[in-house]
């Protein structure tokens, strides 16, 4: 086990990284050279730590042109090295720190991003065409886990709308369905249903096509300034803020338009506890814990008072009236 | 079962074999809490200290149980001298546990805590293992066996639903993957299986109190 002795002069969470600063960045990274300052930027003692104990290398992150955010979020963003190191990706391993030990060596170029399905146009997307067919912009969004964590990622992507129309899409498509590598060589979790925790792989998600075409719904291909980090779905993942986290899936290589629902992965597995729709709602628990509230990782350690009330649609009221006349509680 | 084995547990081997006990259970315990509170702990420091302390209880229950079955195997009588140190910190860990759920999970919150006790299977069955490790606990001292007398051993035949409760609580937490619990649900069934006549008389005698007080 190794222990990092933090020394008084030692960067502490508090000292990281000042809000305004951070949106020189852009500045900075132009003025610095990409390749050192995202070595800078990412360089802290937990990062080290975790590291330090074998000669694997990091995956190799670049920084992005993008269109900032251009409100200020009134919530603290989560630092970045808490983002990268606390993810729920079963393809590389069940516990919350094993995507980032077991992903570093992912191999995310060449990357091949099918559009098919029922539309006019069908096309492919390669690894450089992921970051420019579309402009990309910054949105800062809350992310809610089913497991009533949460945090607040400032990603950066295009609208899957944007994507969709392209494909021009045929009026008999109703849903969405979403495909995420399958690749057992490179994904351990992929190698048994021992290793990943139970799950039939490739994962799979769906969405309603009013859903997708929702000018929230994200295909995120970086945060924070840079492309995404294996563990977090590089290189182009999908990300829905109303929704439970396992809705915005990783790494995708096929997203077809479908006149049917799609299966999807968590609903396969145990229908009782996971829907299909999977909307934050805080008045409908999970049978096994309730979903009033949530834990909000941030810097601030043990002794932080994060826990805070869950809010329907995480707080996006934009999207109530796509389930106007439903019943939340049947179709949670 | 006749082992041909030469090593006997002598009086003086005890104080290093609990030393042993000692520091492999509480180095691991204070380091996992220093790298907790300085943040060193991945991304949600809560969970990792709710998971690291509620299987450290665990495997030390299932240590505690299995000296027994050890000490009769390979002949060493004297190894039941730790039973009850491996049982004790059994209990610290699952009070680190309980402490670290309320305080750093539920931030306090007593309603949540109470609602969730109530309401959550898996929380209901693990807050009772914890009575029963809190009553164990408290009446560990060779002062409470005497006073309490044969119904000391009625007290601490308890510790069988306990590890049954634990591996329920373990197996109803998690969110997939049921090998690592089953593998843990198995060892349990397994010591107990070793003393099946003992539990066997313990649920007859059981139903024969029941039916004596209906009559």
């Amino acid at each position: 086990m190794l222990i990092n002795v933090l020394k008084t002069s030692d960067a502490n969470e508090k000292q990281v990284t000042d809000e305004t600063v951070y949106n020189q960045r852009r500045d900075i990274l132009k003025s610095m050279g990409f390749i050192g300052a995202s070595a800078l930027l990412t360089s802290n003692s937990a990062q080290a730590g975790f590291f330090s104990s074998d000669d694997k290398e990091t995956f190799k992150t670049r920084a992005l042109d993008y269109a900032p955010a251009n409100q200020l979020h009134s919530e603290a963003l989560t630092p970045e090295e808490k983002i990268i190191t606390h993810n729920n990706f079963y393809e590389f391993g069940t516990g919350k720190s094993d995507p980032v030990e077991n992903a570093q060596q992912f191999d995310v170029n060449p990357w091949s991003l099918r559009v098919e399905g029922l539309a006019e146009d069908p096309f492919t997307l390669d690894y450089d065409e992921l970051f420019k067919q579309f402009p990309l912009e910054e949105r800062i969004y809350r992310m809610r886990c089913v497991e009533a964590w949460s945090m607040v990622v400032p990603w950066i992507g295009f609208s899957l709308a944007a994507l969709l129309k392209k494909a021009k899409p045929l009026s008999s498509a109703k849903y969405v369905a979403f495909e995420t590598l399958y690749d057992p060589k490179q994904m351990p979790g992929q190698k048994s249903r021992f290793a990943g925790g139970g799950i039939e792989y490739p994962y799979v998600e769906g969405l309603r096509i009013d859903e997708a075409m929702h000018p929230l719904t994200l295909l995120s291909v970086g945060l924070y300034g840079k492309t995404l980090p294996p563990q977090n779905g590089a290189p182009i993942r999908l990300v829905v803020p109303w929704k439970y986290g396992f809705k915005s899936i990783k790494s995708i290589t096929r997203i077809r338009l479908t006149d049917k629902r799609p299966p999807t992965t968590w609903n396969i597995l145990a229908a009782s506890e996971y829907g299909f729709y999977a909307n934050v709602n805080p008045t409908v628990d999970h049978p096994r814990w309730s979903q009033a509230s949530e834990r909000r990782i941030s810097s601030a350690g043990l002794f932080s008072r994060n826990r805070i009330d869950t809010k329907m649609f995480n707080g996006y009221d934009q999207v109530a009236s796509l389930y106007q006349g439903m019943d939340l509680r049947k179709h949670f | 079962m006749s082992v041909a084995y030469s090593f006997k547990l002598k009086p003086a081997h005890l104080p290093w074999l609990k030393l042993s006990i000692h520091l492999g259970a509480l180095i691991p315990l204070v380091l996992t809490y220093y790298q907790a509170f300085s943040d060193q702990l991945g991304g949600d420091p809560v969970t990792a200290l709710l998971h690291f302390t509620g299987l450290g209880a665990f495997k030390l229950l299932l240590l505690s149980l299995t000296i027994t079955p050890l000490a009769r195997t390979f002949k060493q009588g004297l190894l039941i001298n730790v039973r009850r140190l491996l049982g004790l910190y059994s209990f610290a860990y699952a009070f680190a546990h309980l402490v670290s759920y309320v305080l750093f999970d539920l931030q306090l919150d007593w309603t949540l805590l109470l609602s969730e006790i109530i309401k959550r299977p898996y929380i209901t069955v693990g807050f009772a293992a914890w009575l029963i490790l809190f009553s164990l606990t408290l009446t560990s001292t060779k002062k409470a066996q005497r006073s309490l007398g044969r119904r000391w051993q009625t007290l601490h035949n308890f510790v069988y639903l306990a590890v049954s409760l634990v591996a329920l609580h373990f197996l109803w937490s998690v969110k997939s993957g049921l090998a690592e619990p089953l593998i843990y649900m198995v060892m349990s069934a397994a010591l107990l299986l070793y003393r099946r006549d003992k539990l066997q008389r313990l649920v007859t005698k059981r139903i024969k109190n029941g039916q004596k007080l209906k009559k």
